[in-house]
């Protein structure tokens, strides 16, 4: 029976497609109780106490949102155009899981482990981009295509922040595969790349903030002046589809954050002589390393999003174009100063 | 020299710093959420909830049909019909509120002569069809009867400042 099984988990696509289980459901519980953990911390943050009405301190809210959103009608509005309607929050969540395929939790915990993982997720999240142009511009609303020209504009200006912060990564690391990534990162808490990338590091996040058009940068949704941006014609099941890619992207975000700049798997307590931590359990290499680093990430979003008023939009054009961008060519010039003096423990040529 | 400082502190973001800080205090501040069905706010005894009809003690409707409540209230919610009881004595005889007009600002029980018009505390009251929320004389006569205690105390509380 035993050797039953294990011959069925040898096949190839029953093994590819239970890793890709073992990814997607804690991803998407995850996802559900980012959304509880969203409610709950902005509310803290009001002085109000969140949900707290269903199940013990509102710990069943998101299994009831999710069902309250199955059941709803889907509404399509008289002359949208239906195909597109569909496939719109389709694209959005299949690029937005589908970049979860590349992300390592641990040096031999990948589902794919290929060469240029960081471009293939940066191709992935610009084309999770169509999945909102395409609901705007199918939805046949104003407010729907006004959201989709702001997205658009926001999204192409911050991906080419976060392309030049990515390249100050690659550059220190000297490949795109993500593990080799983590590894370069490796000898202790200096050897992580947020140090000498300190610039890109916070640009990197900024921009992923602005990507997943999240708070300070969510003109795309702006509430106050186009109701709710590109998916105002969408409700039920379709509507939570776009919640999902949203979250997961921001997931996603946090997740490349930890691994390219905070040491991913590795642990803070690595390499430290003092009291022999350096030696000592903590020091070892765990997901939990990973999960705790993405979790501050997360934390970070809904901090935001409970502090800061939205920008304008010129502002947001201002700071993309203006400041982002420059402040990261001249530091990748930095970075090559930094890469000829072979500064340690960084640059080191291995 | 101001520049340089300006300068420097918008290059480390420090006000947005300065703005996480207090959102960040707050999340461990005690929480001021009242949670209503369980919890419930104080009251004011001037406040103006449903209407009630009073009566006076010996149980004589306090109601004399006077219609300034009919003539002052900026809503237009009641509409009063009087006539001649056999005792000789001017009566209600129907007096309506319409609760869906009501904009409950009191001034059916300022105008009232005999105290016979008031608002009570009461306000977690519905109606499940609209003919619910048309208070007849009946319904505000036992609104009245059932809560006459309250609605003494309450305007025995506010006296001293009329």
């Amino acid at each position: 029976m035993l050797d039953l099984i294990l011959s069925i988990y040898e096949i190839p696509v029953i093994n590819i497609l239970l890793k890709i289980i073992v990814i997607l459901v804690p991803l998407l519980l995850t996802v559900a109780y980012f959304t509880y953990a969203e409610r709950k911390v902005i509310g803290y943050m009001q002085v109000r106490i969140g949900p707290n009405r269903v199940g013990p301190r509102g710990w069943l809210q998101p299994i009831a949102d999710a069902m309250k959103l199955m059941f709803k009608e889907i509404i399509f509005p008289s002359g949208a155009n239906k195909v597109l309607f569909i496939i719109a929050p389709t694209l959005a969540i299949s690029t937005a899981l589908a970049a979860w395929a590349v992300i390592p939790f641990g040096a031999e915990m990948v589902l794919a482990d290929i060469n240029v993982a960081l471009l293939y997720i940066l191709a992935m999240t610009s084309i999770g981009v169509y999945g909102v142009i395409l609901a705007g511009w199918s939805s046949n609303s104003k407010y729907a295509i006004m959201s989709t020209l702001r997205t658009a504009a926001q999204v192409v200006s911050y991906e080419i922040a976060m392309g030049f912060a990515l390249v100050g990564v690659v550059m220190a690391a000297r490949s795109l595969n993500i593990g080799e990534i983590v590894a370069g990162q490796s000898g202790s808490i200096w050897g992580w790349y947020m140090w000498p990338l300190m610039p890109l590091f916070v640009i990197y996040f900024v921009s992923g903030v602005a990507e997943t058009n999240r708070a300070p940068f969510d003109v795309a949704e702006g509430e106050s002046e186009i109701v709710a941006g590109f998916h105002v014609e969408y409700s039920g099941i379709l509507f939570a589809i776009f919640f999902l890619a949203e979250y997961a992207n921001m997931i996603l975000i946090s997740i490349m954050a930890a691994l390219l700049f905070m040491g991913g798997w590795l642990s803070p307590f690595e390499g430290i002589e003092f009291l022999g931590l350096g030696s000592s359990f903590l020091a070892g290499s765990s997901i939990v390393w990973l999960l705790s680093k993405t979790a501050i990430f997360m934390f970070l979003f809904l901090w935001f999003r409970a502090t800061f008023p939205r920008y304008r939009y010129d502002q947001i054009m201002r700071l993309g174009w203006k400041v982002f961008i420059p402040v990261t060519i001249v530091w990748i010039y930095v970075v090559g100063i930094m890469y000829y003096a072979e500064l340690a423990p960084w640059f080191v040529k291995g | 020299m101001k520049y340089l400082t300006q300068f420097f502190n918008s290059l480390f973001l420090a006000e947005l710093f300065k703005g996480l800080g207090v959102t960040g205090r707050y999340l461990f501040k005690k929480k001021i959420t009242v949670q209503y069905p369980e919890e419930k706010t104080p009251q004011s005894f001037r406040f103006r909830g449903l209407h009630a009809q009073r009566r006076y003690a010996n149980g004589e409707e306090r109601c004399i049909a006077c219609k300034l409540c009919e003539a002052i209230c900026p809503a237009l919610a009641i509409s009063i019909e009087s006539e001649e009881r056999e005792d000789g004595t001017r009566r209600t005889k129907s007096y309506d509120i319409d609760l869906t007009k009501c904009i409950f600002c009191g001034f059916c029980e300022e105008s009232c002569p005999v105290d016979s018009i008031v608002e009570t505390r009461i306000f977690e009251y519905h109606g499940e069809e609209k003919s619910d929320l048309y208070m007849t004389k009946e319904k505000l006569l036992a609104v009245g009867d059932k809560y006459e205690e309250q609605i003494a105390a309450d305007r025995a509380q506010d006296a001293s400042y009329r």
